[in-house]
């Protein structure tokens, strides 16, 4: 048998851990794995074998190909009317705090303005749920960006804005995607899930939108044409079983619309924020193992989405690059100015340049390749 | 030369070297990692990852080597350049032990304006006043004290030895290639030289770490150079305690702007120093230069020893890399990689083992 045919069907590390022995069987078999079986992967020390577990699946999908994106992140407003609901958020402020802003659309476009040059092709657009922008101004944002940057997909507004949206328009979240689709909306991102776990929510995020609502912003928008990304918020109360009740709600709604385009597990960051100060978290990181984990287990989990992206600026470009490894090949982009984790104390870059993006994945021994949004391959270094 | 002419020399045969080099070179990176936490296993199948609480005192940044590489040096005269004295150094130990430390790091610059009489006599006052282990003065600076006193190195080890130094940290190995240290290091110690002090110090008793620093633009060849360095010299001595790489951090030195090494290369690192050293007990990982989640992966790939809780730390910190953690920290990041945490003394005795040597410190936890 050619080698390269062998290591796609055999494990590179078998598994020391005895619990992982019948996970690993069903993986190489290329069989769904259960509820237990997430947790049992989530509990296990046997870091390396669930890597390879992980690197396994994750080859056969895409070889040794690793994607990325040209992307410029653009946070038009901190202010945000859940300022005292989410307490994991370090981002979001009142209306009067000192550090509020509000951007014109003026200051956006000027934000942008350079886009082009730098060869930015996403703009990641979020923000905190403003009492008083309307859907308007999103609407003229998205629009302008369009006529000024028309190679630019616009990656916008998580389904927690989208329903805020809704609300204060008296309209359907729907009817909000129609009109976003309308003014240059190519996908969405997939913030503001959180955890689903109702004991979770009422612990860090009460009175945000609820699981079911965020899958069925998700499900209308898979329905309109718009993909979209999910992801999961880890590290700060949640139980194992919590994540992999998250990650059956995600293949659940996956299977249903195919509309995912990437999963994202995002790390939570304690500085600056009510949870991490009433936990005495300050100082303390989610763990290498725990970024790793969530990495791999997404990839085994998740058997119906095609990328897992790891996202340095929550974990660190070291551990991003070793999660290449690990399962994913989606590596978040350049970013150019990241804030919301920053102000959640993240000690990362605020953005990485583009060559060094390129270095990282060739130093993993891997294959870059630059990616638009909608994961249509663009160049290869 | 070359790591197959030197490699020869050392007295390993070629077909070893090769397959050294293969692996580094071609192994994946988990196959790699699996096999070091093999040979771990193997040699601690305890499941214990041990630590020490420790205080690093810099007790001068007055220096003359100009290492391209450092951020921390002033050259004698410079406005911000200075010696602690007697009393401040002691001061340091009667604090870090306050907060449970059982041993002093002390490392400083090269100053030459220090006589051997100032370093016994500072040995001498701290084991009367401030009773503690030492660990202190790397091959280089024990090669300018001698300079300066126009010693011998087994002299000047001995008068150190006699006057109260109980171990040595292996620092400045930098990489043990002369042609990466003529780039980097001009002024330092060459290879052999640091091979002879290590050997000196064994040969007197005391008992020494050995580092590497990499990343500062040398090939593969020369890491595994390195490498076998240290394994020959263990062959001979056994006075190696761990090994301790650690990559170039350049910012605010001179080779500011050298690409970083990566984390894979950490990683591939510490796998292959695990594999080849199978004549060291210990391989430390170094969080203050990887950041705590590297160090944590790395105890998959080999690393069984986090290394010292720095209760302060300056040469580091001076290039803005600053990751120092408190001890709960470093315990919560252990156990969840599924390993049980454990100070320990500088010989690997964990404290738990011989709790009276800490108490006759005066630890205040004992």
């Amino acid at each position: 048998m050619p080698e390269l045919l062998e290591r796609q069907l055999e494990l590179a590390v078998r598994p020391t851990d005895p619990a992982l022995l019948p996970i690993a069987e069903k993986v190489e078999a290329g069989e769904r794995l259960a509820f237990d079986e997430g947790v049992a992967l989530f509990r296990s020390p046997d870091l390396l074998a669930i890597g390879a577990m992980a690197d396994l699946v994750n080859r056969r999908v895409n070889g040794d190909r690793v994607l990325f994106a040209a992307n410029q992140h653009i946070n038009p407003t901190n202010v945000c009317i859940l300022n005292k609901v989410c307490v994991f958020c370090s981002f979001a402020v009142k209306p009067l705090d000192d550090r509020a802003y509000t951007m014109t659309l003026e200051e956006v476009f000027a934000e942008a303005e350079s886009a082009g040059a730098r060869g930015i092709r996403e703009f990641h657009i979020v923000g905190g749920l403003h009492p008083k922008l309307k859907l308007r101004y999103y609407l003229d944002m998205f629009s302008g960006l369009r006529e000024r940057h028309p190679g630019v997909h616009i990656k916008a507004l998580t389904s927690v804005e989208i329903g805020h949206l809704a609300r204060i328009e008296g309209v359907e979240t729907v009817d909000v995607l129609k009109a976003m689709k309308q003014a240059g909306v190519d996908t969405l991102p997939g913030g503001g899930a959180e955890v689903f776990s109702p004991a979770v929510r009422a612990t860090i995020a009460d009175r945000k939108m609820a699981a079911e609502e965020w899958v069925r912003v998700h499900s209308e928008a898979h329905s309109l044409g718009i993909p979209s990304n999910c992801t999961l918020l880890y590290g700060h109360v949640e139980t194992y079983e919590d994540r992999v009740a998250h990650l059956t709600v995600l293949r659940d709604l996956q299977d249903q619309t195919g509309g995912f385009l990437t999963y994202i597990p995002l790390a939570y960051h304690p500085e600056n924020n009510e949870l991490g100060n009433q936990m005495g978290w300050n100082g303390r990181r989610t763990t290498g193992f725990d970024d790793l984990k969530n990495l791999a287990v997404g990839r085994l989990f998740l058997d119906n989405l095609d990328h897992i992206k790891t996202h340095w600026i929550m974990v660190t470009p070291k551990v991003s690059q070793v999660a290449l490894h690990f399962g994913a090949d989606d590596l978040e982009g350049t970013v150019v100015l990241e804030k919301i984790t920053h102000d959640a104390g993240a000690e990362t870059p605020t953005g990485l340049p583009f060559d060094e993006i390129v270095r990282l994945i060739k130093d993993a021994g891997k294959r870059p390749v630059e990616r638009d949004s909608l994961y249509n391959e663009l160049r290869e270094f | 030369m070359g790591v197959m002419t030197v490699s020869q020399a050392l007295g390993f045969p070629r077909g070893e070297v090769e397959e050294y080099l293969d692996a580094y070179l071609n192994m994946p990176t988990l196959e790699l990692g699996a096999e070091a936490d093999r040979v771990r296993t193997r040699r601690h199948p305890d499941g214990n990852v041990s630590y020490i609480v420790d205080r690093n005192i810099n007790y001068t940044n007055v220096c003359v080597t100009d290492c391209t590489f450092c951020a921390f040096f002033r050259r004698p005269g410079h406005a911000e350049s200075y010696t602690l004295s007697y009393e401040e150094i002691g001061r340091k130990i009667d604090e870090a032990k306050e907060l449970g430390a059982v041993q002093i790091l002390m490392q400083g610059g090269h100053n030459p304006y220090l006589p051997l009489e100032w370093y016994t006599g500072l040995l001498q006052y701290i084991k009367e006043n401030h009773p503690i282990h030492v660990h202190a003065f790397s091959a280089s600076e024990i090669e300018i004290i001698a300079k300066v006193a126009r010693l011998s190195i087994e002299d000047t080890l001995r008068e150190l030895r006699d006057a109260g130094l109980d171990s040595m940290p292996g620092a400045g190995a930098e990489i043990l290639v002369d042609s990466v240290r003529e780039r980097i290091a001009r002024k330092k110690t060459g290879t052999a030289a640091w091979i002879a002090i290590h050997e000196a110090a064994h040969n007197l008793g005391m008992l020494t770490t050995a580092t590497m620093m990499y990343g500062t633009g040398e090939s593969l060849e020369d890491r595994l150079e390195h490498i076998l360095q240290i394994k020959a010299l263990q062959q001979r001595t056994g006075g190696f305690t761990a090994f301790i790489p650690w990559s170039l951090q350049a910012q605010g030195t001179e080779m500011e702007g050298t690409l970083p090494a990566t984390g894979m290369d950490y990683l591939r690192v510490v796998a292959m120093s695990r594999i080849i050293l199978d004549n060291i007990d210990n391989l430390q990982v170094s969080y203050v230069t990887q950041g705590p989640k590297m160090a944590q992966v790395a105890l998959r790939f080999g690393c069984n020893d986090f290394g010292s809780l720095m209760i302060e730390e300056n040469v580091v910190s001076a290039t803005g890399t600053d990751f120092i953690m408190p001890e709960e920290e470093m315990r919560r990041i252990i156990e969840d990689a599924g390993f049980t945490p454990k100070a320990r003394y500088q010989d690997y005795t964990l404290v738990e083992e011989d709790p009276e040597r800490a108490r006759s410190y005066g630890v205040a936890f004992a």
